[in-house]
Formats: C-alpha cells, structure tokens, sequence
C-alpha cells in the first residue's frame, strides 16, 4: 500500500542481505530474563514511556522459540544459570544477547559463592549495559547497538 | 547482669528453672531481647513447655552463627514469639564442631522444616527426626557449607557446576 506509492513504477535493487539484515535488525523480539531489579527497568524500557515499539521490539515474548534477544535482567545465581542456559539452546538462531546491569555483566555488588560473576561465563553476550540499575534509555542504546551488529552482519550465507 | 523481665518472660523464666533446673544454662538479656540458653539434649522438651504452657505458638525463625570458637562452635537459635502476650523469647543451644546434631522440633511447629533446612545447608548442623533433612538453597551436591567462617566469601572455584557451554554435550 504505502510502500508501492512512494516508489511509483519501476523497480529496486537490493541485496539479500541488506533486506534480510533489515528486517531481522528491526523486528528483534526480546526475551525477558528479568531476574532482580533490573528487570523493573526493563519493563519500563517495553512501556509506553520509552517504548521499545520503536524499535520493532515491543513484543516481549515468554517463549524462547520467538525470541531473538534475550536480555540478562538481574543477578544470576549458579542454580538459575542451567535454566537460562536451556532457555537460551532453544531460542531459534540467530540470537542476540544484552547482559544488563552490573550484575549480569559482572556479578556486581553480588560478590558471594552463590552468584555466577558475570553471565558471559556461559552465555555469548553480545551488549553489556552499565548501571545498577542501568536506566530505560540505556538499554535501548543497547538494543541499537545490537541493530547495529545485525545489520553489519556480514551474510546470510554460512561461509563453509 | 541483673535482668529486667516483665511478668510473662519472668513466669517463662521461673517455670523454665523449675522444670529444667538442670538444663538451663544461661539467661541474660542484651539490646532489649531476653536470651535463654538450654543444654542441646532438651531443645524439644524446651520448645513444647513454651509453646503448650507459655502460649509461644509462632516461630518466627531458627538460625545457627558459627561463634568460631574451638569448644562449642555452633550455636543454634529459635527466635519464639507469643501473639498473646506479644513477647518474644530467643531459645539458644550451643553445639560441637564435629557432627553437630539436634533434634528436629518440626513436630511441635511445621514451620521448622525449612527453617531447618537452611540452617543444615549454610551451618552443616543435622536436625534428626526431621521429615525431609536436604539442602534449599545449595545444589544438593555441594560439598561445603558456605556460611561457616572458614569458607570463602567468593566461594571455591568449580565447587558448582555451571552450564555446558556447548549445547548438545549437555
Ligand atoms: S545491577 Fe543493580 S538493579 Fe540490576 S539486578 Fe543488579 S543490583 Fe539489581
């Protein structure tokens, strides 16, 4: 509909994948792993205030198998780690992941024998954010940042 | 220390003496709190005296401290509280370094169990007779008991797994 009345007759070229980055790049539905404090931040992140809709991310989806981020809210203790892990195995490839807070990205003030010291130890974190807790808009930078890897992404193809 | 009981802790206090004159080892009072301490053998008699005769019918927590002391390290504590009378009593039992071990009073409030749980899984300390003695919080196979003084703060690397970074070894 709009589409075809802005580009008038004829036609346009593209590659496969610029479109393809551009659409994966703009539809990045998370995954909440909302595990402490931050994930009240996060919350507000997908609410009307700073709304991740415009960013194609409004859908936050409790089921891994639609998920393309999942976004590490909270502290993660040694126990929970198994479950974020599977969680993360059965989120469909490609997949992206925001480690937010200090927390998540170090262990953060929770410096103690129960709390895993940073969830890159068995996850591949693709954006740390900052903060304690890091505010909304700081996640959505961190979401940008990864728009911004998706559509560097250099292709679809695998190169074997 | 004199102590300055009111007349529900002063009946607890006295009918305590009488009825366990042997077994009660200490009473004193610090920062507004009445502290009683009984010999371990007798935990369960204690607590169902307070709670038939004196009316404590809320336990509101069971908790150890390592005192790191080389005699009697642990000490096990049963914070009581009566709604009727609005008083609260703590109950402390002092026991040994190896194997400490005591009963369980999860027959006299159900509420225990965890309580007891927690305490094995952070102290070491065994409660007998009690319906389902395994750790809460810790993964049931570790091996070390992280609230005892000599563990360290951040844990002994590798004592818990983490997950297999390579999805189909799992
Ligand atoms: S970083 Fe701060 S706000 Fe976030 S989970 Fe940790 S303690 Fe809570």
């Amino acid at each position: 509909m709009g589409l075809e009345s802005a580009l008038g007759d004829g036609y346009m070229t593209s590659k496969v994948d610029s479109l393809v980055n551009w659409a994966r790049s703009n539809a990045a539905w998370p995954m909440p792993m909302g595990l402490a404090c931050c994930a009240i931040e996060m919350m507000a992140f997908a609410g009307p205030k700073y709304d991740a809709s415009r960013f194609g991310s409004e859908v936050m989806r409790f089921s891994p198998r639609q998920s393309d981020v999942m976004i590490v809210a909270g502290w993660v203790n040694y126990k929970m780690a198994h479950a974020i892990r599977r969680i993360w195995d059965q989120m469909p490839d490609p997949k992206w992941c925001i480690a937010m807070g200090a927390c998540a990205s170090t262990g953060g003030m929770h410096r103690c024998y129960g709390v895993v010291q940073g969830c890159d130890n068995f996850l591949p974190v693709d954006a740390y954010v900052s903060g304690c807790p890091p505010r909304p808009d700081a996640l959505l930078h961190a979401l940008m940042k990864i728009q911004d890897k998706i559509r560097t992404e250099h292709s679809v193809m695998l190169d074997t | 220390m004199t102590l300055e009981l009111n007349e529900t802790l002063q009946n607890v206090v006295d009918g305590l003496s009488e009825k366990f004159t042997d077994s009660l080892i200490d009473v004193y009072q610090s920062s507004g709190d009445t502290f009683i301490r009984i010999a371990p053998q007798v935990n369960v008699n204690v607590c169902q005296y307070l709670k038939k005769e004196h009316h404590f019918i809320y336990l509101a927590d069971v908790f150890g401290t390592d005192r790191f002391t080389s005699e009697d390290r642990f000490e096990l504590v049963y914070n009581l509280v009566s709604m009727r009378d609005q008083q609260r009593i703590f109950v402390k039992a002092w026991l040994p370094e190896e194997n400490p071990e005591i009963e369980s009073v999860t027959g006299i409030w159900e509420s225990a169990n965890w309580f007891e749980r927690q305490t094995y899984d952070m102290f070491g300390i065994r409660f007998t007779n009690h319906p389902d003695m395994r750790r809460i919080y810790m993964p049931e196979d570790f091996e070390y008991f992280p609230m005892r003084k000599e563990f360290p703060l951040l844990g002994i690397p590798g004592s818990i797994d983490l997950p297999s970074t390579t999805p189909d070894t799992e």
